[in-house]
C-alpha cells in the first residue's frame, strides 16, 4: 500500500536570531511514502527547495539524539516520528528550552558544562578484574540507554517556566547512573538537592513521557535520589525489606 | 582580508568518535594541550551506532581464548592482507583497554560469575565480544565523553568542520576550518594533528553509516600528502534493514546471529547451510553478505528485496534483554515485533577497511606530526574486518595515536602558517556561497555519486562497471566545480554538502582506481572477471598524491615473523 502520490504540508520554523527580530513558519509541500519520518520530509525540503534551512541530524536511527525538535508542539525525535501517520499540516519547531542557533537548531552545549560540574565516576578500591553481579548492573544500565537528545530537559516545566538552578532530568538520570553503579564510591544525592535544585522537581513525570528510550527518569532516578537525600533509603528493594522488617518488629510508624 | 580567530594547541584531534576521544584522553594525561574538533555534537559520533561489542580475548566465557587466537582470527579473516604487527598489537592490548574502560565507568553485561559477558560473533573462534546489550558503542562513547569533560587540558569544539590540514616541508603546522554554529573561520596553530574522522559509508546510497561518515579526514590527509592504503576494501555488512525506505541500510547487528538468529530465503530454506556448512550464519561478513546477495539475485528474495532473519525461537524475554535496540528499531520504524515476526534484511555498506597508511607501532603517517587512528586509518583489517574488532581498534590505536603524538610534540617546534595560505583557503571555501547566481545543486551531485557507487562499485565488481563508475566520477568532478548554495555560512547544510561532496569524489576516485587495479577476488573485494584469489596480489595497493594526481603503487605486505607464523599454523 504505497502512498507515493500522497503529499503532505509541513511548516518549518525559521529564524536567525542575528538577523530576524521575529521567527516565522515557512510552509512546504512534500511527497509522502509509507514509513517516512519527519526528518525525511525536512531533508526533502533542504535538498529540493531551500538548502539554507538549519537542521541537525546524524544517525537517522534514533541512536544519537541529534534531531530533537517540537513536532506539533510535542518534544520528539524527527527521525523517529512517522509523518505518514500524522494528519493535517505538520509543524516543526526547535526545542524551546535552549538558546536558538538558527531555524531548527539550538545550542545544547550548556548540558556539557552541567555534566562537567557533576562529580565523575569514582571507583571503590577493589581487586581487579572486578566481579559484579548482573543484578547490580541492571539498574544503572537503564539510565545508560540515554542518547542525550535533551527532550526531557526541553519538556521540563521547571526549566521552561522558572528561573531556578534545577539541572534537569537528564542530569539527575546521569547522576543516578553513577550513584547506582555498583563500583562507584560517591553519593551525589546531597549535591543534587543542595546545589542542583532537585527539590524544585515536583514529579509530574513529563520527562519520562517524552523519553524516546523509555527511561523511567522520574520513577527510577529522580524519586530515588530525592529519597536517598531525605533519609538515606534510596534503594526501593531495601526500602521494602526495611518496611517488612519494621512490620515484623511491630514498629510500623507509617 | 577575511576574518578568523586563531587557536593554539599542542595537538589537534579531528573527530570525536571512540578513536578521537581515546586519543585525547591519552594525550591529555601525558600533559599535552588538546583541542578536539568534530563535525557532529560531542557524544553523537558514529561510534554510538556500534552494537555488537568489543573483541578482546578476556576468556571470561571461553577460557581457552588468548591473544594468539584473536591475532590468528584477525589475520585469516583479513585474507592475509592485514598488517601483522597491527593485528598483534590489537590482540594483545584489547583486553587491557576493556578493563580500563570499565575503570572509567563503563558497565558491561556480566556472566553468572560476575565477570564481563562475551558473545559469539562471525568468524571469531571463541565467544569474545564484551558488550552492553546491543548498545556497546553508546556506552563506550558516553564513558569516554565523561572522562574528557572532567579533564582540564582538553577542550572540545563540536560542530566544527576542518577544510584543510596545513603542512610545511612535510611537517604539520596547523589546520583551517569553520564553526558551523557561527559560520566563522578558525585557524588552528598546532604541532600535531590526529585524524580520527571514521569511515566513508555515505559515498554509497545504502549504508549503515551516519550522516557524518563522508571520509573527510581521509581526504584531508591525502590532500596534505599522506598515503592511502587498501582503498578498494569496503565491507558490506550482511544484514541491513530493507524496509521502510527511510531506514533502508540501517544496521541489524550481527549480535542477532551471534545470539542464535538464522537466515532464511523466501522458500523458507536455511541457505547458509549450503554456502557455509560449518560456520553457517556466523561465517565472515564477506561470505554471508555474498550469500545473501546471491539468494536475492537468484529470485529467492523477500517482498522488499531481502532475506529473512529469524530470532523468534529465542523468546521475547531473551530478545528484549539481549537485543533491546533491535526490538525497538523494528517496532518503531517497520511496525514489526521481532519476538514474533521475522526481520527482512539485505547487505549494507558498513565499514571501510582501507584508509590512511600509518605506522603500526605509532599511528604516524608519512607526514611528520600527522597521525591517524580508527576507521580512518588502514592496514589492520586487511581485506575483511571481523565484527567487534573496530571497537577494539579505536581503543587500542586511539590510545597509541594520543600517546605517540604527545611524545612527538615534546621536541617539535611550532610552525607558523602564512597569511596568504590562510586567506587562499578561506576564499576557496567561501566560493560555494553565492546569492546572485544559481549554481549546481550539491545534493543532486551527491545523489548521482551514491547511485553510481551502489550500482557499479558494489559487492560484485568487474572492469566494465568500474570504468563506468570512474567516468561518472570524472564527470561529476567537473560539474561539482559549479556547485553553489545561497544564504551564509551559518549552519548551512547545503554549504557543508559542497565540501563533503568534494571529499567524497576524491575518495571515490581512489576506491575505483584501486578496485580496477586489484585483478583478483579477496575478502570484501570480489571481481566477477577475476573470481579467484591470486598469490600475485598479496600486496597492498597504495594511493600517492603526486601533485594532486592519484598515483597507484603496489607495496609488498610486511612478512609475518616466524614466531607469529607458528601461531597461524595452529
Amino acid at each position: 500500500m504505497l502512498m507515493e502520490k500522497n503529499r503532505i504540508k509541513i511548516r518549518i520554523y525559521r529564524k536567525d536570531p542575528e538577523k530576524d527580530a521575529k521567527g516565522y513558519f515557512q510552509e512546504f509541500d512534500v511527497p509522502v511514502e509509507e514509513g517516512m519520518v519527519v526528518l525525511d520530509a525536512v531533508n526533502y525540503v533542504t535538498e529540493h527547495y531551500d538548502q539554507t534551512i538549519a537542521v541537525r541530524w546524524n544517525c537517522k536511527a534514533a541512536r544519537c539524539g541529534s534531531c530533537a525538535a517540537e513536532i506539533n508542539g510535542m518534544p520528539k525525535l524527527m527521525c523517529k516520528t512517522r509523518i505518514d501517520q500524522l494528519g493535517g499540516v505538520v509543524s516543526i519547531e526547535p526545542m524551546h528550552a535552549f538558546p536558538l542557533v538558527k531555524d531548527l537548531v539550538t545550542d545544547v552545549n550548556e548540558n556539557y558544562e552541567t555534566e562537567r560540574a557533576m562529580p565523575e565516576f569514582t571507583p571503590k578500591e577493589e581487586k581487579e578484574p572486578w566481579i559484579i553481579d548482573e543484578m547490580d548492573v541492571l539498574r544503572s544500565q537503564e539510565f545508560r540507554k540515554c542518547i542525550e537528545c535533551f527532550l526531557c530537559q526541553d519538556v521540563c516545566h521547571v526549566i521552561r517556566d522558572h528561573t531556578t538552578k534545577y539541572i534537569g532530568p537528564r542530569h539527575v538520570a546521569k547522576a543516578a547512573s553513577l550513584d547506582m553503579h555498583p563500583a562507584d564510591s560517591l553519593d551525589r544525592s546531597k549535591i543534587l538537592t543542595e546545589e542542583k535544585g532537585l527539590g524544585y522537581c515536583n514529579v509530574t513525570k513529563c520527562c519520562q513521557e517524552v523519553c524516546p528510550e523509555h527511561i523511567k527518569i522520574t520513577d527510577n532516578a529522580i524519586i530515588p535520589e530525592k529519597e536517598r537525600a531525605a533519609d538515606g533509603f534510596y534503594d526501593p528493594i531495601m526500602m521494602l525489606i526495611g518496611k517488612i522488617k519494621k512490620r515484623k518488629n511491630g514498629k510500623n510508624v507509617e | 582580508m577575511n576574518e578568523y580567530k586563531e587557536l593554539d594547541s599542542d595537538i589537534l584531534i579531528i573527530g570525536s568518535g571512540g578513536a578521537g576521544l581515546r586519543a585525547a584522553i591519552e594525550a591529555g594525561a601525558n600533559g599535552a594541550s588538546v583541542v578536539v574538533v568534530s563535525k557532529s555534537l560531542l557524544g553523537k559520533a558514529h561510534t554510538v551506532m556500534a552494537e555488537g561489542g568489543i573483541a578482546a580475548s578476556l576468556g571470561d566465557v571461553d577460557s581457552k581464548d588468548s591473544w594468539e587466537v584473536h591475532f590468528s582470527d584477525t589475520i585469516i579473516e583479513g585474507v592475509f592482507l592485514g598488517n601483522w604487527r597491527m593485528a598483534e598489537i590489537l590482540a594483545k592490548e584489547a583486553p587491557e583497554r576493556v578493563y580500563e574502560l570499565e575503570r572509567y565507568g563503563a558497565l558491561f553485561d556480566r556472566t553468572p560469575e560476575g565477570k564481563i559477558m562475551q558473545r559469539a560473533f562471525g568468524a571469531h573462534t571463541y565467544r569474545r565480544l564484551c558488550h552492553v546489550g546491543d548498545k556497546t558503542g553508546l556506552e563506550l562513547i558516553r564513558t569516554l565523553e565523561d572522562r574528557i569533560l572532567h579533564m582540564n587540558n582538553i577542550s572540545v569544539m563540536d560542530e566544527t568542520l576542518i577544510t584543510k590540514i596545513v603542512s610545511k616541508d612535510n611537517k604539520v603546522i596547523g589546520a583551517i576550518g569553520f564553526e558551523m554554529k557561527t559560520g566563522k573561520f578558525v585557524v588552528f596553530n598546532t604541532k600535531s594533528v590526529i585524524i580520527a574522522t571514521g569511515g566513508l559509508g555515505r559515498i554509497y546510497k545504502i549504508t549503515s553509516n551516519s550522516w557524518e561518515s563522508t571520509g573527510d579526514g581521509i581526504a584531508l590527509a591525502f590532500k596534505a600528502g599522506a598515503k592511502l592504503v587498501d582503498m578498494e576494501m569496503i565491507q558490506f555488512h550482511p544484514t541491513g534493514m530493507v524496509w521502510p525506505p527511510g531506514v533502508k541500510g540501517l544496521l541489524v547487528t550481527e549480535g542477532v546471529r551471534g545470539e542464535g538468529g538464522i537466515l532464511l530465503n523466501s522458500k523458507g530454506e536455511r541457505f547458509m547451510l549450503r554456502y557455509s556448512p560449518k560456520k553457517k550464519e556466523l561465517d565472515a561478513r564477506d561470505v554471508v553478505a555474498r550469500a545473501i546477495y546471491n539468494e536475492i539475485k537468484n529470485g529467492n528474495g523477500t517482498e522488499h528485496g531481502g532475506v529473512y532473519l529469524d530470532i523468534t525461537h529465542k523468546g521475547a524475554a531473551f530478545i528484549k534483554k539481549k537485543l533491546p535496540a533491535m526490538y525497538e528499531q523494528f517496532k518503531e520504524f517497520a511496525g514489526i515485533d521481532i519476538t514474533k515476526e521475522k526481520m527482512e534484511v539485505a547487505p549494507t555498506v558498513h565499514y571501510f577497511m582501507g584508509g590512511i597508511l600509518v605506522d603500526a607501532e605509532t599511528c604516524k603517517t608519512n607526514i611528520e606530526g600527522l597521525y591517524a587512528a580508527g576507521e580512518t586509518a588502514g592496514g589492520l583489517h586487511g581485506a575483511n574486518r571481523l565484527g567487534g574488532n573496530s571497537l577494539a581498534d579505536i581503543l587500542v590505536f586511539g590510545r597509541r595515536a594520543g600517546l605517540y603524538a604527545s611524545e612527538y610534540i615534546k621536541n617539535a617546534k611550532a610552525g607558523k602558517m602564512g597569511v596568504r595560505e590562510i586567506e587562499a583557503e578561506i576564499d576557496n571555501v567561501k566560493k560555494y556561497i553565492d546569492n546572485k547566481n544559481k549554481g549546481v545543486n550539491p545534493y543532486e551531485m551527491t545523489d548521482k555519486l551514491r547511485n553510481a557507487m551502489e550500482e557499479y562499485v558494489g559487492i560484485i565488481r568487474n572492469e566494465k562497471d568500474l570504468k563506468t563508475a570512474l567516468d561518472i566520477v570524472y564527470k561529476l568532478k567537473k560539474e561539482s566545480a559549479k556547485c553553489k548554495v545561497s544564504g551564509d555560512m551559518k549552519f548551512n547544510k547545503g554549504f557543508i554538502e559542497c565540501i563533503e561532496l568534494n571529499n567524497m569524489l576524491l575518495l571515490a576516485e581512489c576506491m575505483i582506481k584501486s578496485a580496477l587495479e586489484r585483478k583478483e577476488s579477496r575478502g570484501a573485494h570480489t571481481r566477477s572477471d577475476y573470481p579467484e584469489k591470486s598469490s600475485d596480489w598479496e600486496v597492498n595497493i597504495i594511493c600517492n598524491n603526486v601533485n594532486g594526481d592519484i598515483i597507484l603503487e603496489s607495496a609488498a605486505i610486511p612478512e609475518i615473523p616466524e614466531r607469529l607464523k607458528k601461531i597461524l599454523k595452529q
